[in-house]
């Protein structure tokens, strides 16, 4: 029964990686450039829906939405300000302006909501007016689902699914992965690629909103460093099921989850990170484009 | 281009680090941001305070230096011969920034040092400041290591501590616990990448063995990992601990309380003095915390007028309530000035002869502050306070 | 100096550049001109310096990305402090101790460096970076849960796994010292670095660097980063000159390591982050990939940089970021470069792409 619990507690946590690494694998795949400052806007998102229903007042889904709004907004402004200007450049150039973006909005949260650490509300109460836990219990009661968990998993499988649908069927969506393949012959067949761009960075950002708000309910502390680690397993997480993929992006961030929980478990809490990075790196030897990723072989 | 471009921008900014570096003493550090000076100038000493301002740690810098700061700004309104000059440096809670800290306090015109806040950075500049002679008083870095140098086994006679020492507080909660809960099973949660953590950790650890506490799983976690315990609250329970020892900061206690209580999971939680300031987190719900034990040497909630007054003062000022942190470094101020008078000081003196003036009379002095009555100091520098023990009921400090 | 090859001649300009600071700092500093800030930043600076030129092996001349780079110095670090720790009462003179602190820390990163490198050199681009990283991550949460002590029997390692074991553990004799406490890292160390070592460290670094760039095997790792199919076709051993320079480029970090392990009383591991890697690379890329004196003038700069900054108190390290994207998009981007020039009229070339 344990171990049943420690799985479903890492699959839900690796939801939360899986829509982080959904959100930035969309961004690599199209812009090819490694967005440092991701895990920084989930953090945004945490704390503008913290803001709302504190704050503000308003009811739950508002305060979402509101975060949505905000995330979309600062995705498609850094884009414009710190990343379009540098389209020309190597990608390393870009890849330091990210973490020069990540590091203004850490140090901006701080001086915006202090340091103090904020305990987050989940969006789902953890108990019911009656005092009881809101849970799906199984066998018993001996083992108990947060309805938090699943609405975490709901949410990344209705993601996913809809991203691929995107992708694969709208107009704008098969743009997408026109500018992914090749952005000058998709600019000759009339795609607008910067505005391409900058819609992929709204979309990734709205993501990041909905997992800024999932990973708090999960990890009910908001503090301005909140996103940076989940940041970097969401990354490991998107490279882990290759980069670029949607379905592996998915795939990669659950299974990260569920390696993560078992083996603060089973082997060491103090060695579960280094765990999860041996995995990735014994993967990647075997499959060098990651688990779904395509691997494309160098032409001469 | 490119270059020519990238070498004047450097150029550019190293000829200011010269301009700025350079100029030492004339600058008088006055127009910083967190400076403030004691008034009509010329006779007040200069005072500093160091702790991480920005970055993971930046809660427990941040109390440090508002907490000094009333103090500071309390004691030239009052209008005494002993006025002070504050400036608060940041040090991410690193050891590297908080020596960059301190050499910067120095070259302001530092001739005394409240600080730094957290314990690694405090014994990279205790190092610094046995061997320069400047007098240094730590208001919440806890380990032994700042106060004796363990490899020399030297004891750095011009440092100070003003909160306990993780071996007063490991050995204290486990002659707590083998007192009152002698048939508890019990299990520690603890931070395996901080010193204080895994110092206070230690020493419970060795005591329990001795008292004879019965330690039924141990647990860990680090920084990266901080933010859930789901894994580590299930092996507890399923080792049947029914009391849980939390030697950690209350930013992580929170998420356990919380994940515990969702997960219907209710032992006797006890904390040591990084507890404090739970109550204070913004979202929190005190109810969570009902139950919980801690030693801590400071409460908000008490009733003596110099706590209250410094209560409210901290609260117009920063918008909540002050925790452990404010009141180490509110007292490590007020410590300063008693010793000060002590030894008969002027603010004329230059650090070194501060120093020994001061080091000389700290381990006859006997101060009441907020964070103990009747404080002294051993030769080693470790304070001496009681630990109070404390039981959080309707969201307030309760004397069991 | 016309008969000298341009690259030689510029090496020696970096040479003597280095000395000549070297030379103008050690005088500003025996006058007392020099701020005590300044001052406290002189070994560090000289630890970034080399750390940056060794990590423009492996980012500008090999042509890998690696994210983990402070794993390196952190090993170098650990294991300086525990041979310097251990040979107090062995090695009396404290500059060969230093000495060998440091070759023992570049050692030890050089094993470190095989290690990583024979699985993470098989990858390519980004996925080699995100190992590196891992490899980085790894070596930090490693060391967090080593124990190492001394006494008059010799080194006691404990490795603390689930967390259940302490510093007693070590079952340390007499007089024993705990040289690493796991999370407490190393909490007494005996300061011996000096900033004529962190010269001497820069300068074998620049030479070690400048010489394998220059020679036989330098030209075959910059063919690997140009074409590796096209050099592997003229019969280059890929693995063989990608090792070379990925376990050089890390030795040098170790003894860097090293340098800075001895140079304050404690260290804890948490010190060598992603974060601390990230900005080894932030000074690679803005001093210009395979730029070596530009990686010495980005490192010391950007060191000195958020101490200067102190006086934007509570702003200081938003002030940090704001100018290092401002700093990235003037020197990547033409329009902004082109509206600066105009600025500050300066005298360019035309704005043809230069190799960066």
């Amino acid at each position: 029964m344990e171990f049943l619990s420690y799985l479903i507690s890492g699959i839900s946590l690796g939801s939360v990686y899986a829509i982080i690494a959904l959100g930035y694998t969309m961004v690599y795949g199209i812009a090819k450039m490694l967005n440092f400052a991701h895990g920084d806007v989930i953090m945004v998102g945490g704390y503008i829906s913290f803001c709302g229903m504190s704050y503000l007042g308003l009811p739950t889904v508002l305060s979402v939405l509101l975060a949505m709004a905000v995330c979309t907004v600062l995705g498609v402004v850094i884009e414009g300000l710190a990343y379009k200007p540098l389209r020309a450049a190597p990608s390393l150039a870009v890849l330091i302006t990210a973490i020069g973006v990540s590091y203004f909005l850490q140090n901006a949260a701080l001086l915006i909501w202090g340091a103090s650490g904020k305990v987050y509300s989940p969006v789902i109460p953890v108990t019911n007016a009656a005092g009881e836990p809101n849970a799906l219990r199984l066998f018993g009661g001996s083992l108990s689902i947060s309805y938090i968990s699943l609405l975490t998993m709901a949410a990344c499988i209705v993601i996913m699914i809809g991203l691929t649908f995107f992708t694969s069927r709208t107009k704008l969506g098969k743009a997408m992965r026109a500018c992914s393949e090749d952005k000058g012959a998709a600019q000759l067949m009339g795609i607008n690629v910067n505005a391409t761009i900058s819609t992929t960075f709204a979309i990734g950002s709205a993501l990041a909103a909905i997992a800024g708000v999932l990973l708090c309910s999960f990890n009910p502390t908001l503090t301005p460093t909140t996103g940076s680690m989940p940041g970097i397993k969401a990354f490991t997480a998107a490279v882990f099921g290759g980069i670029g993929s949607i379905p592996g992006a998915f795939l990669g961030g659950v299974l990260l989850g569920v390696i993560e929980s078992m083996a603060q478990a089973y082997v060491s809490t103090n060695l579960a990170n280094s765990i999860v990075f041996a995995v990735l790196i014994v993967t990647l030897l075997v499959k060098p484009a990651g688990l779904l990723g395509r691997y494309v072989p160098e032409k001469v | 281009m490119k270059k020519k471009l990238f070498a004047a921008l450097m150029a550019m900014v190293m000829v200011l680090s010269l301009a700025a570096c350079g100029g030492g003493n004339n600058d008088a550090g006055g127009d910083s941001g967190d400076s403030s000076d004691g008034g009509s100038g010329g006779a007040a000493f200069k005072i500093g305070t160091i702790g991480p301002l920005t970055g993971d740690y930046a809660i427990y810098g941040k109390a440090v230096a508002n907490g000094a700061k009333i103090a500071v700004d309390e004691i030239n309104a009052a209008g005494g011969d002993i006025r002070f000059e504050f400036q608060s440096e940041d040090d991410m809670g690193d050891g590297e920034t908080s020596v960059n800290a301190y050499n910067n306090l120095m070259d302001w015109g530092m001739q005394l040092l409240v600080g730094p806040t957290t314990t690694g950075a405090s014994i990279a500049v205790a190092a610094k400041a046995f061997e320069e002679r400047t007098f240094m008083l730590t208001p919440s870095g806890s380990s032994v290591d700042i106060v004796i140098d363990s490899n020399t086994g030297a004891n750095r006679d011009n440092v100070f501590q003003v909160c306990f020492t993780d071996p007063n507080q490991g050995t204290g909660s486990a002659d707590y616990i083998a007192e009152n809960y002698p048939d508890a099973k019990v299990a520690v949660i603890y931070q395996n990448d901080n010193a204080y953590s895994q110092g206070i950790r230690d020493t419970f650890v060795s005591e329990a063995a001795v008292k004879g506490v019965n330690i039924v799983d141990e647990e860990t976690f680090t920084t990266d990992t901080q933010t859930n315990f789901s894994v580590q609250l299930t092996a507890v329970q399923s080792a049947g601990a029914d009391l849980v020892f939390l030697p950690i900061y209350y930013q992580p206690a929170s998420v356990i309380l919380t994940q515990a209580n969702q997960m219907g999971y209710a032992p006797t939680f006890f904390g040591v003095d990084g507890m404090d300031g739970i109550l204070t987190m913004e979202g929190f719900d005190p109810a969570l915390a009902e139950g919980v034990m801690l030693l801590t040497p400071f409460s908000a909630d008490a009733e003596d007028e110099r706590t209250q007054n410094f209560v409210k003062t901290y609260q117009a000022a920063y918008g909540e309530l002050p925790n452990q942190f404010a009141a180490d470094a509110y007292d490590g101020v007020y410590i300063v000035k008693a010793a000060l008078e002590a030894a008969g000081c002027t603010s004329d003196m230059s650090s070194t002869d501060l120093c020994e003036a001061v080091t000389a009379v700290m381990t006859s002095l006997s101060v009441d502050g907020l964070t103990g009555q009747g404080m002294t100091w051993a030769e080693d520098g470790q304070v001496s306070k009681a630990p109070m023990a404390v039981v959080i009921q309707d969201g307030v400090y309760v004397t069991p | 100096m016309k008969r000298l090859k341009k690259h030689t001649r510029t090496d020696l300009i970096t040479y003597l550049g280095v000395a000549a600071a070297f030379l103008a700092i050690s005088a500003l500093r025996n006058n007392g001109a020099l701020s005590r800030s300044l001052t406290g930043q002189l070994v560090p600076i000289c630890c970034y310096m080399s750390m940056a030129v060794s990590l423009n092996l492996t980012v500008g001349i090999l042509g890998e990305l690696s994210l983990g780079h402070a794993g390196f110095m952190s090993v170098g670090a650990f294991s300086g402090i525990v041979a310097a720790m251990s040979l107090q009462t062995a090695v009396p003179f404290v500059p060969l101790r230093l000495a060998i602190a440091m070759a023992v820390g570049a050692a030890a990163a050089a094993i470190a460096g095989a290690v990583v490198g024979m699985p993470v050199l098989r990858l390519r681009g980004d996925y080699l970076a995100i190992v590196t990283l891992a490899f980085g991550e790894i070596i930090k949460e490693l060391i967090n849960c080593l124990l190492v002590g001394y006494d008059a029997k010799g080194l006691h390692v404990v490795f603390n796994l689930t967390g259940g074991k302490t510093v007693e553990d070590l079952r340390l004799g007499e007089g024993g010292v705990a040289l690493i406490k796991g999370a407490q890292g190393a909490t007494a160390t005996a300061t011996i670095a000096t900033f004529t070592a962190g010269f001497v460290l820069v300068m074998i670094t620049l030479a070690v660097v400048l010489n394998l760039k220059h020679s036989r095997a330098g030209r075959a790792v910059m063919a690997l980063r140009d074409n590796a199919i096209a050099a592997e076709s003229i019969g280059l051993n890929v693995t063989k000159y990608k090792m070379m320079a990925f376990v050089t480029s890390a030795a040098l970090a170790g003894a860097a390591g090293a340098l800075y392990g001895l140079n304050f009383s404690s260290l804890q591991a948490t010190k060598f982050n992603f974060n601390t890697s990230i900005l080894i690379l932030v000074f690679v890329v803005l001093g210009g990939l395979g730029n070596i004196w530009g990686s010495l003038i980005a490192a010391a700069a950007l060191t000195v940089l958020p101490e200067l900054l102190r006086a934007f108190s509570d702003y200081r390290m938003l002030v940090y970021a704001i100018v290092l994207i401002l700093v990235m998009l003037a020197t990547n981007n033409a329009g902004f470069t082109a509206f600066l020039r105009r600025f500050l009229r300066w005298p360019g070339r035309s704005t043809g792409k230069e190799a960066a």
